[in-house]
């Protein structure tokens, strides 16, 4: 059973931590598991917690009337659900759903943003790596919304 | 580049040799296959990457890339997307008509580029059409490569193409296969997003990998710069322009890229060779 | 060797040729211009013709002697006869589910090229890397370029236009044809004629030639050395291939853009131009169908149309496309430059727009640009 620590450090985003960062992200961490339709997170809830995926796919659906449950995107192995947790007013924007069975660790976002606020350094530091997260989101969104492949693609 | 080396005196090469279909395939709501059999003379066995110029009588021609196993020769198959007048005559034929061909021609994937290495074949869209030829060689070959890969991405769940196929590459343990879609439905369980979301945490090594990408141009744009974020070089991503082509065989003028001839140079390409001409705007 | 023969006697040239099978085509005026026609006799040269070309346009213009190729070039080029602006490649026939494809080759008819300039020659011969260089030959034109005699007359009076040196293409013939001419005025009305091939010399040989003086072969010398002396400084062709590519994305075209109307003439009248495009069609009842070439031109619209767009929608592209090609990019496709500096695109250009003084301006704009960013740099 590995700990904490070296799974956190498997993903991309977490990779390069100092020692004692990783120390106190994983405090704030635990195992978590979901089956296949489970849902992790609604839309407008407190944005309390985000996840790092180890297994399994995480669809991220919206609500649209006349259409139902719609899925913008899925979030697979290595990959970080949520980043409503650190911006205002802290609350999801999709909902979140296990497309198949998950396993991940769920960080607890209010202990989190407690160190960040006494830790300024290690603010700095998961503020730049979740940028980083967010602008490959808004690229690929963006080739997304291009619609490459539609007729004349 | 180069000008081709071997000088072929080939008359009549702007003369279709008629095929018969054998059979139609309909792979999608706006996508066929072709199965066709030459009725006398057969043109030369056509590779992975390489296109033909299909005829439908009265109607026109269009460059379609070989979808086919190239063991099967001399059957072809071109997976055809009904998108104009030539497209669609051609992908309303019946077993038992003729459509002219006239190829091989461009030039072939570089398998060789792969050997000892990990192949990471990468479809957007009609994409996977030119690369199918790849992998059943990849397959064929197997043991000469270090791993086998392959990254799909469409727009839509009825937009998949082979998509029977997708489930026994998904399935086997010798091959990785990750699909995705732009956009998913209310039965799709699988990924959504655009295809370049896939290569991160895709399990090939990079430092031992060889990519060959097909799709939109900018898709290949936005899947080369993924790859190479990735960590496999320029040197080792591959790609297949399209642009438009009346001959096929570097007398018309018409698929010029700056001071390359695709149909004559290409359509497969070397990303670090052909990425300073995809800059161009209007090029 | 050269042999010098009396202007009077060039009928024999034409029963020379004819006595082997060839027609004959060559310069002749028609509409206020000369163009390539079919000729029976001397008699139809545009002897006492010259002409006057300036950026869009173009004169005839009386000459106060009798000089049978006294003038530079004019719209048609060789290519009308080479590489016909319509063609048929192939017909097809339908029946009973079966189709035969049958291929469409030019008659066999031996032509011979009369008056084709060093710029033509150097033309002729781009062409035919084209078409005859690669691994695709065209059958047409290898066909109709078998048969073909051609009669080479040096420049002695190159237009305003003309900057063959420049490209090396010219006012000398020296390779590439079957009979050369140089036309000499001064003293008697001759020319000296020199075989290039063993079919010219078999010509050569019916012709009532005189061995060459010194005297006529220095005159013939004068009058190409003449020639390329009128066109010092017309054209600066230093680096032209890196120039242009270096500067894919200078505000140059916008500047040129606005004045092109994307007619096309340019690609029409020039020598090298080879776009083609193919026009498929069928009977009513479907049994028949045919495919024919057709002369394209890369200014048009449709040019780079493909499903779902267009690649080079604005004229800024298309004329960026021309030039680059003719002078950058023909180098890397085919091994040489496109352009044998002949000047027809920029007579026939409605515009006016000339090439020379188009590359010279990119050259200026590129260098001010430097300067720019070199005194930003050291304000900086």
């Amino acid at each position: 059973m590995r700990t904490l620590d070296a799974l956190i450090t498997e993903s991309p985003v977490f990779k390069g931590l100092l020692p004692e960062q990783l120390d106190l992200i994983a405090g704030c961490g635990k195992n978590v598991v979901f089956e296949s339709g489970a849902r992790l997170f609604r839309e407008g809830d407190p944005a309390d917690t985000f996840f790092l995926v180890r297994h399994g796919i995480v669809g991220l659906d919206a609500y649209v009337p006349n259409r139902g449950q719609v899925t913008v995107e899925t979030v697979g192995a290595g990959e970080i659900v949520g980043w409503s947790w650190f911006v205002s007013p802290y609350r999801w924007h999709f909902t979140g759903r296990a497309v198949e069975d998950v396993r991940a660790i769920e960080f607890d976002a209010a202990c989190l943003r407690t160190k960040c606020e006494t830790d300024p350094a290690l603010g700095y530091d998961l503020v730049t790596r979740f940028s980083q997260v967010i602008v490959g989101r808004l690229q690929a969104t963006r080739l997304q919304l291009m619609d490459v492949y539609g007729n004349g693609g | 580049m180069a000008t081709v080396a071997e000088p072929l005196v080939t008359r009549g090469a702007m003369v279709p040799i008629a095929y018969s279909v054998v059979r139609t395939r309909r792979e999608n709501h706006d996508n066929w296959t072709l199965e066709l059999e030459p009725l006398d003379a057969a043109i030369d066995p056509i590779g992975p990457g390489q296109f033909d110029m299909l005829y439908a009588f009265g109607v026109g021609e269009v460059p379609i890339s070989t979808s086919g196993d190239p063991e099967q020769a001399p059957t072809l198959l071109h997976t055809i997307r009904a998108v104009g007048a030539v497209t669609k005559a051609l992908c309303s034929a019946k077993p038992g008509d003729v459509v002219g061909v006239r190829g091989p021609f461009g030039n072939q994937w570089p398998l060789d580029e792969a050997t000892g290495h990990e192949l990471v074949l990468v479809g957007g869209g009609v994409g996977l059409p030119p690369l199918r030829p790849a992998l059943y060689q990849a397959l064929v070959h197997r043991d000469e490569l270090a791993g086998l890969h392959l990254l799909y991405g469409g727009r839509t769940p009825r937009d998949l193409l082979f998509t029977r196929e997708l489930e026994t590459w998904r399935a086997r343990s010798d091959m990785s296969a990750g699909v995705t879609v732009d956009a998913g439905d209310a039965d799709w369980h699988g990924n959504v997003g655009v295809v370049t979301k896939l290569i991160p945490s895709a399990p090939f090594d990079p430092a031992n990998a060889v990519a060959f990408v097909v799709g939109p141009e900018i898709m290949m744009r936005f899947t080369a710069r993924a790859l190479l974020e990735r960590g496999i070089p320029a040197e080792r991503i591959w790609i297949s322009m399209e642009r438009t082509m009346r001959c096929g065989i570097g007398l018309c003028g018409h698929c010029q890229l700056g001071p390359t001839l695709i149909c004559r140079d290409g359509p497969v390409y070397r990303w670090d060779e052909i990425a300073p001409l995809m800059e161009v705007q209007q090029l | 060797m050269s042999e010098t023969l009396a202007a009077g006697d060039l009928g024999a040239l034409f029963g020379a040729l004819r006595a082997r099978g060839y027609r004959i085509v060559g310069p002749a005026v028609r509409d206020g211009a000369i163009v390539h026609a079919e000729l029976s006799g001397p008699a139809d040269l545009p002897a006492g013709w010259t002409d006057e070309q300036e950026p869009g346009s173009y004169r005839l213009k009386r000459r106060d002697d009798e000089a049978l190729f006294g003038y530079s070039v004019g719209p048609h080029s060789w290519k009308q006869e080479l590489l016909p602006p319509r063609v048929r490649l192939w017909q097809a026939q339908r029946e009973n589910g079966d189709v035969a494809f049958d291929e469409e080759l030019p008659e066999d008819e031996p032509t011979a090229f009369l008056g084709v300039r060093p710029c033509e020659l150097a033309a002729i011969e781009i062409q035919d890397r084209v078409f005859l260089g690669g691994r695709f030959q065209d059958a047409d034109y290898a066909a109709r370029r078998s048969t073909v005699f051609l009669v080479a007359v040096e420049c002695g009076e190159p237009s305003a236009l003309c900057f063959c040196a420049a490209q090396g293409s010219g006012p000398g013939a020296t390779a590439g044809f079957d009979l050369a001419f140089t036309e000499i005025l001064d003293g008697e009305h001759r020319f000296l004629v020199r075989a290039g091939s063993p079919a010219g010399e078999s010509v050569l040989a019916d012709l009532p030639t005189r061995p060459a003086t010194r005297e006529d072969v220095d005159a013939a010398g004068l009058v190409v050395a003449s020639a390329a002396r009128a066109q010092k400084g017309r054209f600066d062709a230093e680096g032209v291939h890196d120039l242009l590519l270096r500067n894919l994305d200078s505000p140059f075209w916008d500047e040129v853009a606005e004045r092109c109307l994307s007619c096309g003439n340019c690609t029409l009248v020039c020598p090298t131009c080879f776009c083609t495009h193919v026009e498929d069609t069928s009977s009513l009842d479907g049994a028949t169908a045919a495919r024919d070439r057709v002369w394209d031109t890369c200014f048009s619209l449709r040019y780079a149309e493909m499903h779902g767009g267009n690649t080079r929608p604005t004229t800024r592209a298309r004329y960026r496309q021309w030039l680059t090609h003719k002078l950058a990019t023909w180098e890397d496709q085919f091994g040489t430059s496109g352009c044998v500096g002949c000047g027809r695109c920029i007579a026939w250009c409605p515009a006016g727009i000339d090439i020379r003084e188009e590359v010279a301006a990119l050259r200026t704009t590129e260098h001010s640009a430097l300067r720019t960013r070199e005194e930003q740099h050291a304000h900086a």
